[in-house]
């Protein structure tokens, strides 16, 4: 069995190890299928600290996504257009720099994740899991109908956006870029875990009613780890938009939703590689299932099904022997 | 100085009237054993006292009226509860346990273990690993990780081997000696309360039918409220 302190390590390695080896041998698709892997990561890290430390099985988070998305999007369309966006009284111009659009992508995910939040955290169980669709299918029906930044057609963006100091449009430079924030994205979640309101979370998690007496509230510590978590998927949307130079509303889709899911489901639930582990295998099976067959989800579909039957803690739980991080 | 003062509670479960008059008070730094029957409200009246429970009466701790207050508020404000039947967070260690109600005090982790030894041993363990004796020392640990101003043990050492009960009951008189604190204690082991308790107060199908001290609690009250 792996110690799961290897796994910490070599997880993130092999997947920075695979677009090296591509650049070495001049593969730059190879580098994009580790970059959207990446970035499926960086969502589904941001997923797991409400699902794997929180128990908040979300079926919106496509939301968060698709936000931070349509964030890059906007300002770049309208960088890209010359014109401005009017928000009432204020005018704002369009950017094409990464930073500006990452913070508004952020800024605007977390705004959304706390309405989203204090409004759904009020309930538990399957009725958390129906708010939270119901989140995810209102704003996709609103980008579909939002003809000014493409309705169902979406919007496309000619140029991807730039970060100070490097070109964005080498495909490994900007693997490094959202591996950089992968890898941060991981530490952040390593740290929340072990931290007081990691572990009083996932005390929630366990018996809400016992963490009101040590003084705690149930619904604070859900409330802001959905906030973090909605930022960090509005993130990777962001890059994920920049990577295909294209928003739509399937960004909201819950078919998104379901996928983070069983993203994290596949690498182990609370896990901190799971979520890269499941990304990287996702990406693998659309690439190479999906050029056999277009019905390459039934394997996903028997895979998921094997793990959830056979492996309660995914991936992670097998390769330690584990079913979970203290079992 | 009245630490914890009720006063005419009362309390329902649906159209059952739990609680009909519970008059109480904790001084500070006084232990107090809450004694009666099974099912004459003593964990009701805990559950009231920690807001988990509506109540109506009077209600405060060291002046301060508690019925306003949601139940986290009012563990901030120094009330830690051992509940009965331990549960601890059982998915999370014992350090895990005690960082997760950590807040600033005297209390830390290193004075938790000294009171318990044997958590200091069982650190890196699962608490749903943990012997009964060993969850309910975690669960005392971890009220006192709260640093409370009042400590609520209910029925802290039921179900227990005497060898671990005996621990309990050494803990608790240290937390009396050293610590300082004030404690309502609930339990049916008339011979242990009575050597950590300064007074008693005696419940009897949701009323207060006896208050005094300790000292003055004769067998044949004993025998007429707690049937032992």
């Amino acid at each position: 069995m792996i110690p799961e302190r290897l796994l910490t390590f070599a997880v993130p390695a092999a997947l920075l190890a695979v677009a090296l080896w591509a650049l070495a041998v001049e593969e730059p698709f190879t580098i994009t299928l580790a970059t959207r892997a990446a970035i499926l990561a960086l969502a589904a890290v941001g997923l797991n600290i409400a699902l794997g430390i929180g128990g908040l099985v979300s079926l919106g988070h496509a939301v968060f996504f698709g936000l931070g998305g349509y964030a890059m999007g906007i300002l770049a369309h309208h960088a890209q257009t010359y014109t401005t966006l009017d928000l009432g009284p204020l005018s704002i111009s369009g950017s094409k720099s990464m930073p500006l659009i990452w913070l508004v992508a952020v800024a605007v995910s977390a705004l959304a994740a706390l309405l989203i939040g204090l409004l759904s955290l009020r309930t538990s169980g399957v009725y958390f899991i129906m708010i939270t669709l119901a989140f995810g299918q209102m704003f996709y029906y609103f980008a579909i109908s939002w003809s000014s930044y493409g309705g169902e057609d979406g919007l496309s963006i000619y140029v991807r956006n730039g970060f100070p100091g490097l070109n964005t449009l080498d495909p490994i430079q900007f693997f490094g870029l959202c591996f950089a924030l992968l890898c941060l994205a991981l530490l952040l979640y390593a740290r929340l875990r072990a931290a007081p309101f990691g572990l009083a979370l996932n005390a929630a998690r366990q018996v809400p009613a016992r963490v009101e007496t040590v003084g705690l509230s149930p619904l604070r510590l859900k409330l802001l780890a959905f906030v973090i978590s909605g930022a960090i998927t509005g993130l990777a949307g962001a890059l994920f938009a920049d990577l295909n130079r294209f928003v739509s509303p399937t960004m909201f889709s819950w078919q998104l939703s379901g996928e983070l899911i069983v993203l994290i489901v596949i690498g182990g639930v609370g896990r901190l590689t799971g979520p890269v582990i499941g990304a990287c295998l996702f990406v693998l099976l659309e690439h190479w299932l999906g050029a056999l067959t277009e019905f390459w989800h039934i394997w996903l579909g028997v895979i998921l099904l094997g793990i959830v039957l056979f492996a309660r803690g995914g991936i992670v739980g097998l390769l330690t022997g584990k079913a979970g991080p203290h079992v | 100085m009245t630490l914890l003062k009720l006063e005419g509670l009362t309390a329902r479960y649906g159209a059952s009237q739990a609680l009909i008059g519970v008059d109480l008070e904790v001084g500070a730094g006084e232990v107090v054993a809450l004694m009666g029957r099974n099912g004459m409200g003593k964990t009701t009246t805990v559950k009231a006292i920690c807001r988990m429970i509506p109540s109506e009466g009077r209600l405060s701790l060291d002046g301060q009226d508690l019925h306003p207050l949601p139940s986290h508020r009012v563990a901030r404000l120094g009330i830690g509860l051992v509940p009965e039947g331990r549960r601890c967070f059982a998915d999370l260690t014992v350090r895990e346990n005690l960082i997760a109600a950590a807040r600033p005090g005297d209390w830390t982790q290193a004075r938790v273990t000294a009171l318990f030894p044997r958590l200091g041993e069982r650190l890196t363990q699962r608490a749903a690993s943990l012997s009964g004796g060993e969850q309910q020392m975690l669960a005392i640990g971890r009220a006192l990780m709260t640093n409370p101003r009042l400590l609520i043990l209910d029925e802290a050492t039921e179900g227990l081997a005497p060898i671990v009960r005996q621990e309990i009951w050494a803990a608790i008189a240290a937390l009396k000696r050293e610590a300082g604190l004030s404690i309502l204690l609930i339990d049916k082991s008339l011979r242990e309360l009575a050597g950590v308790s300064d007074r008693a107060v005696i419940l009897e199908r949701g009323r207060t039918v006896w208050t005094g001290a300790m000292a003055d609690l004769t067998p044949e009250l004993g025998e007429r409220y707690v049937g032992v």
